[in-house]
Protein backbone atom coordinates (compact mmCIF):
# COMPACT_ATOMS: atom_id res chain seq x y z
CA UNK A 1 0.00 0.00 0.00
CA UNK A 2 1.46 2.90 -0.69
CA UNK A 3 0.02 6.67 -0.26
CA UNK A 4 0.60 10.14 -1.24
CA UNK A 5 -0.71 13.32 0.76
CA UNK A 6 -0.42 16.37 2.41
CA UNK A 7 0.94 16.94 5.66
CA UNK A 8 -1.11 18.03 8.67
CA UNK A 9 1.62 18.37 11.21
CA UNK A 10 0.62 18.57 15.17
CA UNK A 11 3.24 18.32 18.20
CA UNK A 12 3.82 16.12 21.27
CA UNK A 13 1.03 14.32 23.53
CA UNK A 14 -1.86 14.51 21.17
CA UNK A 15 -4.45 12.69 23.85
CA UNK A 16 -7.43 11.50 21.95
CA UNK A 17 -9.48 14.25 23.88
CA UNK A 18 -8.18 16.40 21.25
CA UNK A 19 -8.55 14.01 18.93
CA UNK A 20 -12.08 13.50 19.36
CA UNK A 21 -13.68 15.57 22.25
CA UNK A 22 -16.07 13.11 24.49
CA UNK A 23 -19.18 16.03 24.09
CA UNK A 24 -19.06 13.83 20.80
CA UNK A 25 -19.29 10.29 21.74
CA UNK A 26 -23.00 9.95 22.08
CA UNK A 27 -22.42 8.26 18.71
CA UNK A 28 -20.18 5.60 16.74
CA UNK A 29 -20.99 6.64 13.72
CA UNK A 30 -17.76 7.04 11.72
CA UNK A 31 -18.97 10.17 9.54
CA UNK A 32 -20.47 11.97 12.46
CA UNK A 33 -17.12 11.81 14.51
CA UNK A 34 -14.59 12.63 11.14
CA UNK A 35 -16.68 16.01 11.39
CA UNK A 36 -15.43 16.88 14.47
CA UNK A 37 -11.69 15.25 14.15
CA UNK A 38 -8.83 16.88 15.43
CA UNK A 39 -11.38 20.03 16.77
CA UNK A 40 -9.69 20.62 19.94
CA UNK A 41 -6.01 20.39 18.85
CA UNK A 42 -7.05 22.84 15.53
CA UNK A 43 -10.46 23.96 15.44
CA UNK A 44 -10.18 24.11 11.33
CA UNK A 45 -8.90 21.17 10.95
CA UNK A 46 -11.94 18.87 9.76
CA UNK A 47 -12.95 21.96 7.25
CA UNK A 48 -9.33 21.65 5.47
CA UNK A 49 -8.62 17.59 5.81
CA UNK A 50 -8.70 16.03 2.15
CA UNK A 51 -9.14 12.57 1.30
CA UNK A 52 -5.52 10.94 1.04
CA UNK A 53 -3.75 13.63 3.37
CA UNK A 54 -1.12 12.18 6.07
CA UNK A 55 -1.35 13.61 9.85
CA UNK A 56 2.22 13.99 11.30
CA UNK A 57 3.20 14.18 14.75
CA UNK A 58 5.26 13.81 17.91
CA UNK A 59 5.81 11.80 20.66
CA UNK A 60 3.05 9.73 21.86
CA UNK A 61 0.29 10.50 19.61
CA UNK A 62 -3.12 8.94 20.76
CA UNK A 63 -2.61 8.88 24.63
CA UNK A 64 -5.56 9.07 26.76
CA UNK A 65 -8.36 7.68 26.62
CA UNK A 66 -9.45 3.50 24.68
CA UNK A 67 -11.94 5.65 22.76
CA UNK A 68 -11.80 3.67 19.33
CA UNK A 69 -13.35 6.69 18.13
CA UNK A 70 -10.28 8.47 17.84
CA UNK A 71 -8.35 6.14 15.29
CA UNK A 72 -12.30 6.02 13.74
CA UNK A 73 -12.52 9.51 13.24
CA UNK A 74 -9.19 9.98 11.46
CA UNK A 75 -9.83 7.24 9.63
CA UNK A 76 -13.56 8.87 8.80
CA UNK A 77 -12.27 11.68 7.63
CA UNK A 78 -10.21 10.04 4.62
CA UNK A 79 -6.74 10.73 6.72
CA UNK A 80 -4.26 7.70 4.71
CA UNK A 81 -1.94 7.18 7.41
CA UNK A 82 -0.49 8.83 10.59
CA UNK A 83 3.37 8.69 11.30
CA UNK A 84 4.44 9.67 14.21
CA UNK A 85 7.89 9.82 16.38
CA UNK A 86 5.98 7.09 18.67
CA UNK A 87 2.47 6.52 19.68
CA UNK A 88 0.82 5.68 22.76
CA UNK A 89 0.00 1.94 23.04
CA UNK A 90 -3.65 1.64 23.21
CA UNK A 91 -4.13 4.01 19.85
CA UNK A 92 -1.44 1.95 17.93
CA UNK A 93 -3.82 -0.86 18.85
CA UNK A 94 -6.88 0.40 17.83
CA UNK A 95 -5.38 1.37 14.82
CA UNK A 96 -4.39 -1.98 13.75
CA UNK A 97 -7.48 -2.97 14.87
CA UNK A 98 -9.70 -0.99 12.25
CA UNK A 99 -7.51 -1.04 9.46
CA UNK A 100 -5.47 3.03 10.23
CA UNK A 101 -2.38 2.59 9.10
CA UNK A 102 -0.01 4.09 11.18
CA UNK A 103 3.90 4.38 10.91
CA UNK A 104 6.24 5.07 13.59
CA UNK A 105 9.57 7.14 12.27
CA UNK A 106 10.91 10.02 14.77
CA UNK A 107 13.12 11.56 11.65
CA UNK A 108 10.54 11.80 9.30
CA UNK A 109 7.61 12.86 11.52
CA UNK A 110 10.47 15.57 13.14
CA UNK A 111 11.03 17.05 9.28
CA UNK A 112 7.66 16.85 7.82
CA UNK A 113 6.01 20.28 7.77
CA UNK A 114 2.48 21.29 7.18
CA UNK A 115 1.92 21.31 3.41
CA UNK A 116 4.63 19.71 2.48
CA UNK A 117 3.76 16.50 0.39
CA UNK A 118 5.02 12.93 1.84
CA UNK A 119 5.13 9.13 0.25
CA UNK A 120 4.51 6.40 2.63
CA UNK A 121 4.86 2.67 1.56
CA UNK A 122 3.03 1.00 4.22
CA UNK A 123 4.63 -2.76 3.27
CA UNK A 124 8.12 -1.69 3.29
CA UNK A 125 7.95 1.54 5.97
CA UNK A 126 9.67 4.01 3.31
CA UNK A 127 8.95 7.55 3.35
CA UNK A 128 10.19 10.02 1.51
CA UNK A 129 9.54 14.10 1.74
CA UNK A 130 8.76 14.55 -1.65
CA UNK A 131 8.88 18.50 -0.69
CA UNK A 132 12.83 18.21 0.59
CA UNK A 133 13.68 14.82 -1.18
CA UNK A 134 14.77 13.61 1.83
CA UNK A 135 13.63 9.74 2.58
CA UNK A 136 13.71 8.10 6.14
CA UNK A 137 12.85 4.53 6.98
CA UNK A 138 9.78 4.06 10.01
CA UNK A 139 10.09 1.28 12.56
CA UNK A 140 9.00 -2.29 10.83
CA UNK A 141 5.41 -3.12 11.59
CA UNK A 142 5.82 -6.35 13.83
CA UNK A 143 5.67 -10.07 12.04
CA UNK A 144 2.14 -10.49 14.46
CA UNK A 145 0.51 -7.14 13.36
CA UNK A 146 1.23 -8.00 10.02
CA UNK A 147 -0.75 -11.35 10.44
CA UNK A 148 -3.74 -9.04 11.65
CA UNK A 149 -3.44 -6.86 8.52
CA UNK A 150 -3.39 -9.75 6.40
CA UNK A 151 -5.76 -11.45 8.16
CA UNK A 152 -8.29 -8.56 7.36
CA UNK A 153 -8.34 -7.24 10.62
CA UNK A 154 -8.73 -8.41 14.35
CA UNK A 155 -12.18 -10.10 14.32
CA UNK A 156 -11.32 -12.26 11.02
CA UNK A 157 -8.12 -13.07 12.96
CA UNK A 158 -9.78 -14.30 16.34
CA UNK A 159 -12.46 -16.09 14.22
CA UNK A 160 -9.31 -18.09 12.62
CA UNK A 161 -8.19 -19.10 15.85
CA UNK A 162 -10.58 -20.21 17.67
CA UNK A 163 -11.89 -23.03 14.49
CA UNK B 1 13.28 -24.74 35.95
CA UNK B 2 11.37 -21.43 34.55
CA UNK B 3 12.47 -18.07 35.02
CA UNK B 4 11.87 -16.22 37.59
CA UNK B 5 8.58 -14.21 36.91
CA UNK B 6 7.06 -10.67 38.23
CA UNK B 7 3.57 -10.93 39.20
CA UNK B 8 2.43 -9.78 35.83
CA UNK B 9 4.40 -12.32 33.89
CA UNK B 10 2.46 -15.26 36.33
CA UNK B 11 -0.79 -13.81 35.78
CA UNK B 12 0.04 -13.86 31.55
CA UNK B 13 1.57 -17.28 31.85
CA UNK B 14 -1.03 -18.55 33.79
CA UNK B 15 -3.87 -17.62 31.11
CA UNK B 16 -2.25 -17.72 28.12
CA UNK B 17 -1.61 -21.60 28.98
CA UNK B 18 2.60 -21.36 29.40
CA UNK B 19 4.92 -22.18 31.98
CA UNK B 20 6.55 -19.15 31.53
CA UNK B 21 6.21 -15.93 29.46
CA UNK B 22 9.75 -13.32 28.95
CA UNK B 23 8.84 -9.16 27.89
CA UNK B 24 8.74 -8.73 24.54
CA UNK B 25 6.69 -12.28 23.62
CA UNK B 26 3.17 -11.89 21.60
CA UNK B 27 0.77 -14.27 23.45
CA UNK B 28 -2.96 -15.05 22.91
CA UNK B 29 -4.53 -15.33 26.31
CA UNK B 30 -7.93 -16.54 27.83
CA UNK B 31 -9.09 -13.32 29.29
CA UNK B 32 -11.00 -13.48 32.86
CA UNK B 33 -13.21 -10.97 32.60
CA UNK B 34 -13.83 -8.24 29.61
CA UNK B 35 -15.60 -5.32 29.89
CA UNK B 36 -17.19 -2.43 28.46
CA UNK B 37 -19.13 1.19 29.30
CA UNK B 38 -21.50 3.17 27.30
CA UNK B 39 -19.39 4.79 24.81
CA UNK B 40 -17.40 2.11 24.22
CA UNK B 41 -19.29 -1.07 24.39
CA UNK B 42 -22.16 0.19 21.32
CA UNK B 43 -19.10 0.24 19.24
CA UNK B 44 -18.14 -3.39 20.48
CA UNK B 45 -21.84 -4.68 19.95
CA UNK B 46 -21.62 -3.76 16.53
CA UNK B 47 -18.75 -5.18 15.63
CA UNK B 48 -19.57 -8.12 17.20
CA UNK B 49 -22.41 -8.18 15.43
CA UNK B 50 -21.74 -7.51 12.24
CA UNK B 51 -19.37 -10.55 12.69
CA UNK B 52 -22.00 -12.92 13.15
CA UNK B 53 -22.02 -13.43 17.31
CA UNK B 54 -24.67 -15.42 18.19
CA UNK B 55 -23.64 -15.81 21.93
CA UNK B 56 -20.73 -14.32 24.50
CA UNK B 57 -18.42 -16.42 25.49
CA UNK B 58 -19.29 -16.64 28.70
CA UNK B 59 -22.18 -14.58 30.07
CA UNK B 60 -20.17 -14.58 33.78
CA UNK B 61 -17.06 -13.25 32.33
CA UNK B 62 -18.86 -9.93 30.06
CA UNK B 63 -19.71 -7.15 31.87
CA UNK B 64 -21.21 -4.08 31.04
CA UNK B 65 -21.61 -0.93 32.92
CA UNK B 66 -23.32 2.62 31.46
CA UNK B 67 -21.72 5.07 33.48
CA UNK B 68 -20.07 7.97 31.05
CA UNK B 69 -23.08 9.95 30.30
CA UNK B 70 -25.72 8.29 32.52
CA UNK B 71 -28.33 9.42 33.81
CA UNK B 72 -28.80 9.42 29.92
CA UNK B 73 -27.92 12.97 29.08
CA UNK B 74 -29.44 13.45 25.58
CA UNK B 75 -31.01 10.73 23.27
CA UNK B 76 -28.29 10.10 21.39
CA UNK B 77 -26.58 8.80 24.56
CA UNK B 78 -30.03 7.06 25.60
CA UNK B 79 -29.76 5.56 22.48
CA UNK B 80 -25.85 3.76 23.62
CA UNK B 81 -27.06 3.01 26.74
CA UNK B 82 -30.35 1.55 25.34
CA UNK B 83 -28.04 -1.11 23.03
CA UNK B 84 -26.49 -2.27 26.49
CA UNK B 85 -29.07 -2.47 28.30
CA UNK B 86 -30.55 -4.70 25.15
CA UNK B 87 -27.44 -6.86 24.93
CA UNK B 88 -27.44 -7.69 28.43
CA UNK B 89 -30.73 -8.78 28.65
CA UNK B 90 -30.45 -11.24 25.21
CA UNK B 91 -27.15 -12.77 26.50
CA UNK B 92 -28.24 -12.92 29.64
CA UNK B 93 -25.02 -11.26 31.16
CA UNK B 94 -24.44 -11.73 35.12
CA UNK B 95 -22.49 -8.40 35.31
CA UNK B 96 -24.97 -5.46 34.51
CA UNK B 97 -25.97 -2.81 36.50
CA UNK B 98 -28.85 -0.26 36.02
CA UNK B 99 -29.39 3.37 37.28
CA UNK B 100 -29.91 2.41 40.71
CA UNK B 101 -27.47 -0.07 41.20
CA UNK B 102 -24.98 1.33 38.41
CA UNK B 103 -21.24 3.44 39.48
CA UNK B 104 -18.27 4.42 37.61
CA UNK B 105 -17.16 0.79 36.75
CA UNK B 106 -13.63 1.02 37.96
CA UNK B 107 -15.18 1.54 41.45
CA UNK B 108 -18.17 -0.81 40.78
CA UNK B 109 -16.84 -3.81 40.00
CA UNK B 110 -13.64 -3.97 42.63
CA UNK B 111 -16.72 -3.07 45.14
CA UNK B 112 -18.41 -6.22 43.70
CA UNK B 113 -16.04 -8.56 43.92
CA UNK B 114 -15.95 -9.11 40.24
CA UNK B 115 -12.64 -7.92 39.85
CA UNK B 116 -10.68 -10.53 42.23
CA UNK B 117 -6.55 -11.11 42.49
CA UNK B 118 -4.83 -12.82 39.51
CA UNK B 119 -7.46 -12.52 37.26
CA UNK B 120 -6.45 -11.23 33.32
CA UNK B 121 -8.52 -8.54 32.33
CA UNK B 122 -9.30 -6.36 29.51
CA UNK B 123 -11.52 -3.39 29.76
CA UNK B 124 -12.64 -0.76 26.55
CA UNK B 125 -11.73 1.77 29.32
CA UNK B 126 -7.99 3.28 29.27
CA UNK B 127 -8.58 3.06 33.57
CA UNK B 128 -9.21 -0.86 33.18
CA UNK B 129 -5.66 -0.78 35.10
CA UNK B 130 -7.05 0.27 38.44
CA UNK B 131 -7.64 -3.62 38.91
CA UNK B 132 -4.02 -4.36 39.67
CA UNK B 133 -4.31 -2.63 42.75
CA UNK B 134 -5.93 -6.05 43.68
CA UNK B 135 -2.96 -8.37 41.66
CA UNK B 136 -5.09 -8.53 38.96
CA UNK B 137 -3.35 -8.04 35.42
CA UNK B 138 -5.93 -5.54 33.74
CA UNK B 139 -5.77 -3.50 30.78
CA UNK B 140 -7.35 -0.99 28.96
CA UNK B 141 -7.94 -1.87 25.23
CA UNK B 142 -10.15 -0.67 22.27
CA UNK B 143 -13.79 -1.75 21.31
CA UNK B 144 -12.81 -3.80 18.42
CA UNK B 145 -10.63 -5.54 21.38
CA UNK B 146 -13.62 -5.97 23.40
CA UNK B 147 -15.75 -7.39 20.47
CA UNK B 148 -13.30 -10.33 19.90
CA UNK B 149 -12.88 -11.46 23.18
CA UNK B 150 -16.96 -11.31 23.81
CA UNK B 151 -17.08 -13.53 21.07
CA UNK B 152 -13.32 -15.72 21.70
CA UNK B 153 -12.91 -14.85 25.47
CA UNK B 154 -9.61 -14.32 24.18
CA UNK B 155 -6.93 -11.84 23.37
CA UNK B 156 -3.48 -10.97 22.38
CA UNK B 157 -0.83 -9.43 24.45
CA UNK B 158 2.62 -8.39 24.07
CA UNK B 159 4.53 -9.38 27.17
CA UNK B 160 5.41 -5.99 28.55
CA UNK B 161 8.42 -5.07 30.63
CA UNK B 162 7.66 -3.96 34.12
CA UNK B 163 9.15 -0.69 36.02
CA UNK B 164 9.56 -1.30 39.80
CA UNK B 165 8.41 1.81 41.93
CA UNK B 166 9.50 1.90 45.29
CA UNK B 167 8.02 4.10 47.93
CA UNK B 168 9.89 4.60 51.08
CA UNK B 169 9.47 6.65 53.82
CA UNK B 170 6.71 8.08 56.07
CA UNK B 171 3.59 9.75 54.60
CA UNK B 172 3.61 13.29 56.18
CA UNK B 173 -0.01 14.64 57.14
CA UNK B 174 -2.27 15.72 54.03
CA UNK B 175 0.41 13.60 51.62
CA UNK B 176 -1.61 10.28 49.93
CA UNK B 177 -2.13 8.09 47.24
CA UNK B 178 -3.01 10.49 44.64
CA UNK B 179 0.03 12.99 45.82
CA UNK B 180 2.32 9.89 45.66
CA UNK B 181 0.70 8.39 41.77
CA UNK B 182 1.09 12.42 40.51
CA UNK B 183 4.98 12.70 41.58
CA UNK B 184 5.61 9.13 39.61
CA UNK B 185 3.95 10.16 36.42
CA UNK B 186 5.82 13.21 37.14
CA UNK B 187 9.38 11.57 37.28
CA UNK B 188 8.25 8.87 34.28
CA UNK B 189 6.84 11.21 31.86
CA UNK B 190 3.10 10.87 30.32
CA UNK B 191 4.88 8.10 28.05
CA UNK B 192 7.94 7.13 30.25
CA UNK B 193 5.96 4.02 30.90
CA UNK B 194 4.67 3.43 27.60
CA UNK B 195 3.99 -0.42 26.90
CA UNK B 196 5.62 -1.44 30.18
CA UNK B 197 3.63 -2.62 33.73
CA UNK B 198 4.19 -0.67 36.76
CA UNK B 199 4.51 -2.58 40.11
CA UNK B 200 4.34 -0.66 43.28
CA UNK B 201 6.31 -2.18 45.87
CA UNK B 202 7.48 -0.36 49.67
CA UNK B 203 6.77 -0.08 52.81
CA UNK B 204 4.30 2.54 52.09
CA UNK B 205 2.13 1.14 49.21
CA UNK B 206 2.22 -2.20 52.05
CA UNK B 207 0.73 0.57 54.80
CA UNK B 208 -1.13 2.47 52.27
CA UNK B 209 -5.56 0.92 51.98
CA UNK B 210 -6.84 -1.12 49.45
CA UNK B 211 -8.49 2.05 48.17
CA UNK B 212 -5.43 4.35 48.21
CA UNK B 213 -3.69 1.58 45.99
CA UNK B 214 -6.94 1.80 43.91
CA UNK B 215 -6.24 5.37 43.46
CA UNK B 216 -2.78 5.43 42.31
CA UNK B 217 -3.66 2.10 39.92
CA UNK B 218 -5.85 3.85 38.42
CA UNK B 219 -3.14 6.58 37.12
CA UNK B 220 -0.90 4.38 35.44
CA UNK B 221 -1.92 4.48 31.99
CA UNK B 222 -1.34 8.69 32.69
CA UNK B 223 2.36 7.49 32.13
CA UNK B 224 1.63 5.56 29.34
CA UNK B 225 1.81 1.94 31.18
CA UNK B 226 0.09 -0.95 30.42
CA UNK B 227 -1.02 -1.70 33.67
CA UNK B 228 -0.12 -1.05 37.21
CA UNK B 229 0.29 -3.61 40.03
CA UNK B 230 0.32 -4.22 43.51
CA UNK B 231 1.07 -7.13 45.39
CA UNK B 232 -2.21 -8.66 47.17
CA UNK B 233 -1.40 -9.29 50.80
CA UNK B 234 -3.56 -9.32 53.82
CA UNK B 235 -5.59 -6.14 53.37
CA UNK B 236 -6.36 -7.39 49.66
CA UNK B 237 -7.42 -10.88 51.08
CA UNK B 238 -9.34 -8.62 53.76
CA UNK B 239 -11.14 -6.72 50.73
CA UNK B 240 -11.55 -9.40 48.32
CA UNK B 241 -12.85 -12.39 50.87
CA UNK B 242 -16.37 -11.04 51.64
CA UNK B 243 -17.40 -10.05 47.94
CA UNK B 244 -15.44 -12.03 45.68
CA UNK B 245 -17.45 -13.78 43.01
CA UNK B 246 -14.88 -15.83 41.28
CA UNK B 247 -11.93 -17.38 42.54
CA UNK B 248 -9.05 -14.94 43.70
CA UNK B 249 -4.91 -16.18 42.91
CA UNK B 250 -2.52 -14.84 45.12
CA UNK B 251 0.57 -14.05 43.36
CA UNK B 252 3.97 -12.72 44.47
CA UNK B 253 6.88 -11.74 42.42
CA UNK B 254 9.77 -14.13 42.47
CA UNK B 255 13.02 -13.11 43.93
CA UNK B 256 14.85 -12.00 40.96
CA UNK B 257 12.26 -11.01 38.49
CA UNK B 258 13.19 -9.21 36.08
CA UNK B 259 12.61 -5.41 36.13
CA UNK B 260 13.27 -2.86 33.08
CA UNK B 261 14.24 -0.28 36.19
CA UNK B 262 13.67 0.49 39.88
CA UNK B 263 12.77 4.23 41.11
CA UNK B 264 12.70 4.87 44.59
CA UNK B 265 10.43 7.35 46.14
CA UNK B 266 10.78 8.92 49.46
CA UNK B 267 7.80 10.02 50.34
CA UNK B 268 8.94 11.45 54.13
CA UNK B 269 9.50 15.77 52.94
CA UNK B 270 6.72 15.14 50.30
CA UNK B 271 3.75 18.35 50.14
CA UNK B 272 0.49 18.23 48.61
CA UNK B 273 1.01 18.50 45.15
CA UNK B 274 -1.75 19.35 41.83
CA UNK B 275 -0.90 18.62 38.49
CA UNK B 276 -1.39 22.18 36.47
CA UNK B 277 -3.30 22.11 32.65
CA UNK B 278 -2.43 20.39 30.47
CA UNK B 279 -0.53 17.09 31.05
CA UNK B 280 -0.92 14.98 34.26
CA UNK B 281 2.88 14.91 34.44
CA UNK B 282 3.40 19.32 35.13
CA UNK B 283 3.46 18.63 38.93
CA UNK B 284 4.14 21.22 40.90
CA UNK B 285 3.40 21.56 45.44
CA UNK B 286 0.09 23.50 46.37
CA UNK B 287 2.80 25.54 47.49
CA UNK B 288 3.75 26.96 44.22
CA UNK B 289 0.46 27.61 43.04
CA UNK B 290 -1.84 29.37 45.44
CA UNK B 291 -2.18 32.53 43.37
CA UNK B 292 -4.55 30.14 40.82
CA UNK B 293 -7.65 31.24 41.05
CA UNK B 294 -10.59 29.01 40.47
CA UNK B 295 -14.21 28.68 39.46
CA UNK B 296 -15.11 24.94 40.39
CA UNK B 297 -14.32 21.77 42.13
CA UNK B 298 -14.60 18.08 41.33
CA UNK B 299 -14.33 15.65 44.11
CA UNK B 300 -14.91 12.11 43.21
CA UNK B 301 -14.02 10.02 39.40
CA UNK B 302 -13.18 6.30 39.24
CA UNK B 303 -10.10 7.67 40.87
CA UNK B 304 -11.11 9.59 43.99
CA UNK B 305 -14.29 8.76 44.30
CA UNK B 306 -14.73 6.49 47.11
CA UNK B 307 -15.90 6.64 50.78
CA UNK B 308 -12.14 7.33 51.69
CA UNK B 309 -11.75 10.27 49.62
CA UNK B 310 -15.01 11.26 50.54
CA UNK B 311 -14.09 11.34 54.70
CA UNK B 312 -10.93 12.94 53.41
CA UNK B 313 -13.21 15.97 52.01
CA UNK B 314 -15.55 16.15 54.10
CA UNK B 315 -13.16 16.54 57.01
CA UNK B 316 -12.08 19.31 55.61
CA UNK B 317 -15.47 21.03 55.00
CA UNK B 318 -16.56 20.05 58.06
CA UNK B 319 -18.04 23.24 59.63
CA UNK B 320 -16.81 25.38 57.01
CA UNK B 321 -18.36 27.18 53.59
CA UNK B 322 -17.13 26.72 50.14
CA UNK B 323 -15.91 29.87 48.69
CA UNK B 324 -19.45 31.53 46.91
CA UNK B 325 -17.63 31.71 43.48
CA UNK B 326 -16.87 27.98 43.80
CA UNK B 327 -19.18 25.68 42.02
CA UNK B 328 -18.19 22.41 44.39
CA UNK B 329 -19.39 19.17 43.06
CA UNK B 330 -19.30 15.82 44.79
CA UNK B 331 -19.62 12.62 42.87
CA UNK B 332 -19.59 9.08 44.82
CA UNK B 333 -18.81 6.53 42.51
CA UNK B 334 -21.07 4.29 43.62
CA UNK B 335 -24.77 3.25 45.27
CA UNK B 336 -23.44 1.65 48.14
CA UNK B 337 -20.67 4.57 48.75
CA UNK B 338 -23.60 7.07 48.17
CA UNK B 339 -25.58 5.07 50.66
CA UNK B 340 -22.21 4.72 53.31
CA UNK B 341 -21.37 8.44 53.00
CA UNK B 342 -25.32 9.33 53.86
CA UNK B 343 -25.05 7.28 57.06
CA UNK B 344 -22.04 8.55 57.94
CA UNK B 345 -23.15 11.86 57.96
CA UNK B 346 -20.92 12.93 55.07
CA UNK B 347 -23.51 14.16 52.31
CA UNK B 348 -24.84 16.71 55.71
CA UNK B 349 -21.52 17.77 56.24
CA UNK B 350 -20.67 18.45 52.86
CA UNK B 351 -23.76 19.97 51.68
CA UNK B 352 -23.83 21.89 54.18
CA UNK B 353 -20.62 23.63 53.19
CA UNK B 354 -22.40 23.98 49.86
CA UNK B 355 -21.55 21.29 47.95
CA UNK B 356 -23.30 19.97 45.27
CA UNK B 357 -24.41 15.86 45.79
CA UNK B 358 -24.39 13.85 42.25
CA UNK B 359 -25.49 10.46 41.23
CA UNK B 360 -22.58 8.33 40.36
CA UNK B 361 -21.52 9.30 36.78
CA UNK B 362 -18.46 9.68 34.91
CA UNK B 363 -19.77 12.80 33.45
CA UNK B 364 -18.05 16.08 34.22
CA UNK B 365 -14.67 14.54 34.59
CA UNK B 366 -14.44 13.74 30.68
CA UNK B 367 -16.22 16.99 30.03
CA UNK B 368 -19.77 14.97 29.41
CA UNK B 369 -22.20 16.73 31.28
CA UNK B 370 -22.95 17.51 34.83
CA UNK B 371 -20.03 19.97 35.84
CA UNK B 372 -18.82 21.42 32.66
CA UNK B 373 -16.33 24.56 32.17
CA UNK B 374 -17.04 27.42 30.40
CA UNK B 375 -14.21 29.00 28.19
CA UNK B 376 -11.86 31.17 30.62
CA UNK B 377 -12.90 28.91 34.29
CA UNK B 378 -10.79 26.60 35.95
CA UNK B 379 -11.74 24.01 38.20
CA UNK B 380 -9.31 21.57 40.88
CA UNK B 381 -10.55 18.30 40.25
CA UNK B 382 -9.57 14.92 41.97
CA UNK B 383 -10.05 13.20 38.20
CA UNK B 384 -7.11 12.05 36.09
CA UNK B 385 -6.89 13.70 33.53
CA UNK B 386 -6.35 17.57 32.51
CA UNK B 387 -5.29 17.71 29.21
CA UNK B 388 -6.69 20.47 26.84
CA UNK B 389 -10.92 20.67 27.05
CA UNK B 390 -10.71 17.62 28.65
CA UNK B 391 -13.53 19.12 30.94
CA UNK B 392 -15.36 21.61 28.71
CA UNK B 393 -14.16 24.46 26.52
CA UNK B 394 -10.67 24.50 24.92
CA UNK B 395 -9.90 27.51 26.62
CA UNK B 396 -10.62 25.81 30.30
CA UNK B 397 -8.18 24.72 32.92
CA UNK B 398 -8.11 21.52 34.85
CA UNK B 399 -5.88 21.15 38.00
CA UNK B 400 -5.53 17.15 39.24
CA UNK B 401 -5.39 17.09 43.22
CA UNK B 402 -6.63 15.19 45.97
CA UNK B 403 -9.61 15.43 47.97
CA UNK B 404 -8.13 17.13 50.70
CA UNK B 405 -6.54 19.51 48.29
CA UNK B 406 -10.01 20.01 46.20
CA UNK B 407 -11.61 20.85 49.40
CA UNK B 408 -9.39 23.31 51.21
CA UNK B 409 -9.51 24.75 47.55
CA UNK B 410 -13.27 24.95 47.63
CA UNK B 411 -12.98 26.91 50.68
CA UNK B 412 -10.53 29.32 49.89
CA UNK B 413 -11.35 29.67 46.30
CA UNK B 414 -8.03 29.34 44.96
CA UNK B 415 -5.63 26.57 45.16
CA UNK B 416 -5.30 25.60 48.64
CA UNK B 417 -4.00 23.17 50.98
CA UNK B 418 -5.66 21.73 53.72
CA UNK B 419 -3.26 23.29 56.72
CA UNK B 420 -4.34 26.83 55.03
CA UNK B 421 -7.49 25.74 55.95
CA UNK B 422 -7.00 24.89 59.82
CA UNK B 423 -4.40 27.56 59.95
CA UNK B 424 -7.14 30.50 58.73
CA UNK B 425 -9.31 28.81 61.67
CA UNK B 426 -6.78 28.36 64.27
CA UNK B 427 -5.77 32.45 63.06
CA UNK B 428 -9.22 33.74 63.64
CA UNK B 429 -9.75 31.65 67.37
CA UNK B 430 -11.92 29.11 66.05
CA UNK B 431 -11.71 25.64 67.68
CA UNK B 432 -12.40 22.85 65.68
Amino acid sequence: MKFRGKVHKFGHDVNTDEIIPARYLNTCDARTLAAHVMEDADAGFAGRVKPGDVLVAGKNFGCGSSREHAPLAIKGAGVACVVAESFARIFYRNAFNIGLPILECPAAAAEAQSGQELEVDADTGRITNLTTGRQHQAAPIPPFMQELVAAGGLMEYMKKQIQ
Amino acid sequence: MSRPMTIGEKILARASGRKSVAPGELILAKVDLCLGNDITAPLAIKTFEAAGGQRVFDRRRVALVPDHFTPNKDILSAEQAKVLREFARKHKLEHYWDQGECGIEHALLPEQGVVVPGQLIIGADSHTCTYGALGAFATGVGSTDLAAAMLTGKAWFKVPQTIKLEFTGRLPRDVGAKDLILLAIARLGVDGANYRALELTGPVIRALSVEGRLTMCNMAIEAGAKTGIVAPDAATRKYVTSRARFTPRYYASDPGAEYERVETFDVSKLEPVVAKPHLPSNVVPVSKAREIVIDQVVIGSCTNGRIEDLREAAKVLRGRRVSPRVRTIVFPATPTIWRQALHEGLLDVLTAAGCVISPPTCGPCLGGHMGILAKGERAVSTTNRNFVGRMGHTESEVYLASPGVAAASAIKGRIAAPREVRGADWARGVKK
